[in-house]
């Protein structure tokens, strides 16, 4: 019984149903174990790597001279910038607002810095649902393709005090 | 070192043990404080579901984030810890015939949690700390809630040392022979991963709390959440030990149960000291800073021995079931072994309940969101809360509450007031544990955030819209949560009742 102790011999051979399943589960294991680096090699999509350390108020000033050069308008306060096709682009993360709205082309790749100059936030790009955590002190930088026009929101998923659940800004992909 | 004498024993008699009554006393103490704290606990968790609930919408938004870190703190720390060293005492001191070592040193350790504890529910409910239960730097709490936490930590490393020394005595004084019992020695494990989980919660808070106070002047937050996350997730896998202990106990205790191959289990335990601490890089795989192989290895190489080892209990607790069973003569068929199960035992309902939901809907989808590239749609999403309710509410919680229901007659000696009420809860809990977990995956899975107090974004410049679907399955957060609070009081309500005015066993 397992509240007693148990026979003085116990180390016993497996019985082969035992042995099926161990071994089962262990192929099964190595599966899992072999999808991810493979899907690193032949997948499409793929965790981002590419990081540098950067004070906020570094990220701050060279965002902010990036948003400047390239703003085309505004929404509600928020100015929404169009980078270069397939260059540069930064996306500044603060209590309570993704700054500025990106204006993205269709089939272009793009470099996104994206940084907090405060708490940590998480990216989370909806209707797509891909998520990132953003720090303060990185610059996190996400290599990626807008295949779909449209509009796409950003919210925050980390919680960052109070106005947490105001949190939001916004992608927009063009022809 | 003196033997205590006979005196401080009793000899059951249902079970034949020599009870340590200085143990006994200790038991039900802990055990009481984990009840309350999961009381308290569990009313956060009715409304919290009823604010996330879009329709009820209850709470103001400060209130709420200020109870989501209350509730966090008090179920996946206080709750668990305390039960769990009620656990190791019992694993320790009663399953072995043995007294537990330095007993005043034990009520030291649980003076410590208990001001711990109410240290930090304190600087919590007075609005210092609305940070959540990971606290991540740069965001900072009043310093006397990491002073709680340490305080906390500090008891309940008191304890489990004196669950190793409590072994190590039993066996130098004669009072067990032999290996250790299963359950003990799952315990055993669970005690090895809780003493590195507060040693690494020491690494973490202890710099914090000097962060705080302002004696250090910089804390980079990526370093914080590798750190915390060293003591955050491995903490659930203590969890996981002590449940996989208590389903052996429960099974054996309910249906005469034995390990199949003692040999095989004990191997399945090692696997989990050895591997699952890895786990806790599951947190980080959207992180910054962190190369591919470091992700891999950490959350895919090592994480799956241990997964390996969940599996051997999968397969070893429900055949040693079918094996008593069918000794008893349930031999139709392929299913009467587990048809003429005691499904109206709590305490078996409770373990296989405990079970099938762990197995189905929290270690898979555990494997699932811990894969590199699909963490980036699940990060932070509500399917990682609803990963983890499945695991440590409907699996270790549902666990410890089967457990409760012998430790009351076992080792408080008080027969179960409202026993038709226990029969129903593990039945009413797991239902709305089950609907909760469904609706928290399905929101997640359509974007919804977790740890946000509304999906509206009323006050935000730019506006954002969910799919309709969010109402129906957030309503099931709502719902589930609705009924797991009721199944979650019938047991405390059962638990204090016969504590307090259950008939007396000789």
């Amino acid at each position: 019984m397992s509240l007693t102790a148990p026979d003085r011999i116990w180390w016993k051979p497996l019985g082969w149903q035992e042995r099926l399943w161990v071994t089962i589960a262990f192929v099964w294991c190595l599966v899992l174990f072999l999808m991810m680096p493979l899907w690193g090699v032949v997948g499409k999509q793929n965790n981002p790597v590419e990081t540098y350390r950067v004070a906020p108020v570094d990220f701050f000033r060279i965002a902010s001279t990036f948003i400047e050069k390239h703003t085309v308008g505004n929404e509600r306060g928020v100015p929404v910038v169009r980078p270069p096709a397939g260059g540069e682009a930064y996306l500044i993360a603060r209590i309570w607002q993704w700054t500025p709205i990106l204006e993205l082309k269709r089939g272009e790749t793009y470099r996104l810095h994206v940084s907090s100059i405060d708490l940590q936030h998480g990216l989370s790009i909806q209707p797509l649902n891909m998520n990132f955590q953003v720090l303060p002190g990185y610059d996190y930088v996400l290599t990626l393709t807008p295949t779909q026009v449209g509009e796409y929101s950003l919210i925050c998923n980390e919680y960052c005090l109070i106005g947490h659940h105001n949190m939001t800004g916004k992608i927009i992909v063009k022809e | 070192m003196s033997t205590p004498g006979e005196a401080q024993f009793r000899t059951c008699s249902a079970t034949g043990l020599h009870v340590h009554l200085p143990a006994e006393r200790l038991i039900i103490t802990n055990a009481v404080a984990a009840v309350v704290f999961l009381l308290v606990g569990g009313l956060l968790a009715l409304l919290i579901a009823l604010t996330r609930w879009p329709a009820v919408q209850l709470l103001p938004a400060d209130l709420f984030y200020r109870f989501v870190t209350a509730h966090g703190m008090n179920m996946l720390v206080f709750w668990i810890v305390f039960f769990e060293v009620a656990g190791l005492y019992f694993g320790g001191a009663v399953l072995l015939n043995a007294r537990l070592v330095k007993p005043g040193l034990a009520w030291l350790a649980f003076y410590l949690m208990v001001a711990g504890a109410i240290l930090a529910n304190g600087v919590v409910f007075a609005g210092k700390a609305d940070v959540m239960f990971t606290a991540y730097v740069p965001m900072k709490a009043h310093p006397l809630f990491y002073l709680g936490i340490i305080v906390f930590a500090v008891g309940a490393i008191i304890a489990v040392s004196l669950f190793f020394a409590t072994v190590v005595v039993a066996k130098a004084e004669g009072r067990h022979r032999g290996s250790l019992p299963l359950v003990t020695f799952g315990l055993l494990t669970a005690a090895i991963i809780a003493l590195f989980t507060l040693l690494a919660g020491a690494i973490i808070f202890i710099p914090t709390f000097l962060w705080s106070l302002g004696w250090i002047k910089e804390f980079d937050p990526g370093v914080y959440r590798i750190l915390f996350w060293a003591f955050g997730h491995p903490a659930q896998q203590v969890n996981l030990a002590a449940m996989v202990a208590v389903w052996y106990a429960l099974t054996a205790l309910t249906t005469g149960a034995k390990p199949i191959n003692e040999k095989l289990s004990r191997i399945a335990f090692l696997l989990y000291i050895l591997f699952i601490n890895l786990g806790s890089m599951h947190h980080l795989l959207v992180d910054p800073a962190l190369t591919t192989p470091n992700r891999i290895v950490n959350a895919s190489y090592f994480m799956y021995l241990a997964v390996l080892g969940s599996m051997i209990h999968a397969f070893s607790i429900p055949a040693g079931v079918e094996v008593a069973q069918r000794a008893k003569g349930y031999t139709r068929g392929l299913f009467q072994w587990l048809r003429k199960a005691p499904w109206g035992e709590p305490g078996f309902s409770a373990a296989a309940l405990s079970f099938v939901i762990f197995g189905f809907l929290g270690g898979t989808s555990g494997v699932i969101i811990g894969t590199m590239q699909l963490n980036m749609a699940v990060h932070n999403t509500l399917r990682v809360p609803g990963h983890f309710h499945a695991t440590v509410v409907a699996g270790t919680t549902l666990a410890f509450m089967g457990l409760t229901y012998y430790v009351i007659p076992l080792v408080a000696r008080r027969e179960l007031v409202g026993r038709p009420w226990a029969r129903v809860q593990p039945y009413i809990f797991a239902l709305g544990i089950t609907l909760l977990v469904l609706g928290m995956n399905f929101s997640g899975i359509l974007g919804i955030p977790r740890r946000t107090w509304s999906i509206n974004y009323e006050g935000a410049p730019l506006a954002v819209r969910f799919p309709e679907a969010v109402s129906l399955t957030l309503g099931m957060v709502g719902i589930g949560g609705l009924i797991a609070v009721f199944g979650l009081l019938i047991f405390v309500g059962v638990a204090i009742l016969s504590l307090l005015f259950g008939k007396r066993r000789a």
